[in-house]
């Protein structure tokens, strides 16, 4: 895992690996590290490495063609790279996908993220065969008309669905501690993640779709006196 | 309650607001970053009106409009010359409708035509009352006189 936000580092805080992090991206492109050394093993699992974001540079410092150079000796040791991209379209942007063949693009069903992502599909092009994950969906917003449902999203994006991942407080929670909910297969966003990693990895299994929560009669009796409502 | 109302009368959500505009905004977008499809459609439309009017076809201008909910394309096409009407057409003989009610509108252009087609449709009704049934052919004919 390759976190190509340089300035703003936060893939390590996310994974947990925040007090690990010795050497960054920068060190091992200006060749003042290995990339062994700057690798950053992953505590919940044993395949998995991260080489982390400079903090305390600008996204400009990276050089276009060393960045690439640096994602094809990474593909030759690991199954998958995976780059994280920073937002924006400029140089950052250009630099994280010098090095890739293939684009996942991360949508939340809000109007600004929607044309932020026509937009990046378009300089993407065909090249990248850009695939969709639509992320913090509130399927009780969906039910009752209030946001867009996946297919609003998907029928003006118009890009393969890799998967669906439901807005729950259980990711703020887990990712407050650095203990990704991706990791955690028994619940169902976490078998969500697990399904959008097997079909990344060419298995044939399904999307799972979050569904709306069962409100109870007593919380509906609750919302008539005023009480909270999604 | 209201809530109930709303949805038995068929009001939508926010979202229906979201992919309203959404759609616009993007054909917007596109149109933005394409500007070669522009230049494509301004050279193909130019084209076509060409083989009819000249055109002065640096003065032509083409802007995209939102107007409520939809897109709409302006074009604002300079005219140089028309052309003489081609004589075949006028020398249609007068009874055809259809062949001599044409000329008069593409060399005058729009000043006169805002007059013939109110005699003409005045004299259709008043001639429907007197003819009573056996109107329709009838009434052709001086309609066309009318617009010559």
């Amino acid at each position: 895992m390759v976190d190509a936000d340089v300035g703003l580092r936060n893939l390590d805080i996310v994974l947990g690996l925040e007090s690990r992090v010795k050497h960054h991206l920068l060190d091992v492109l200006e060749e003042r590290v290995s990339l062994d050394e700057a690798l950053v093993p992953g505590k919940h699992s044993e395949s998995l490495f991260l080489l982390a974001a400079a903090q305390s540079r600008e996204k400009d410092d990276v050089e276009t063609a060393k960045m690439k150079a640096l994602i094809s000796s990474l593909r030759e040791r690991f199954d998958y790279v995976l780059i994280d991209c920073p937002a924006g379209i400029e140089l950052g942007f250009r630099n994280a996908v010098a090095g890739a063949d293939e684009a996942i693009v991360i949508c939340t069903p809000e109007v600004a993220a929607v044309r932020d992502v026509d937009r990046v599909v378009g300089l993407l092009g065909n090249r990248f065969r850009p695939q969709l994950v639509i992320n913090r969906l509130r399927p009780n917003l969906v039910k009752k008309g209030k946001m867009l449902s996946v297919e609003d999203v998907n029928a003006i994006l118009r890009l393969p669905l890799l998967g669906v991942i439901a807005d729950e407080p259980e990711i703020i929670v887990t990712t407050n501690r650095g203990e990704p909910l991706a990791l955690r297969k028994d619940t169902p966003t976490g078998a969500a993640y697990h399904a959008i990693a097997a079909r990344v990895a060419g298995e044939d299994v399904p999307a799972p779709m979050p569904a709306p929560a069962k409100v109870t009669i007593l919380e509906r009796v609750g919302s008539l006196f005023g009480g909270k409502r999604a | 309650m209201i809530e109930f109302l709303k949805k038995l009368f068929g009001q939508s959500g926010s979202s229906a607001t979201a992919k309203e505009r959404l759609r616009l905004v993007l054909m917007t977008d596109h149109l933005e970053l394409a500007p070669e499809l522009i230049e494509a459609m301004k050279r193909d439309l130019v084209d076509v009106i060409s083989r009819h009017v000249e055109v002065d076809r640096d003065k032509i201008e083409v802007n995209f409009e939102r107007q409520d909910s939809a897109l709409a394309m302006l074009a604002n096409i300079p005219i140089l010359s028309v052309n003489r009407p081609n004589p075949s057409l006028t020398l249609v003989p007068v009874p055809e409708p259809v062949a001599s009610v044409q000329p008069p509108v593409a060399a005058n252009g729009a000043p006169p035509n805002a007059a013939p087609p109110r005699v003409r449709k005045r004299r259709k009704r008043t001639s429907k009352k007197a003819a009573g049934t056996n109107a329709a052919p009838a009434s052709a004919t001086p309609a066309s006189a009318a617009a010559n």
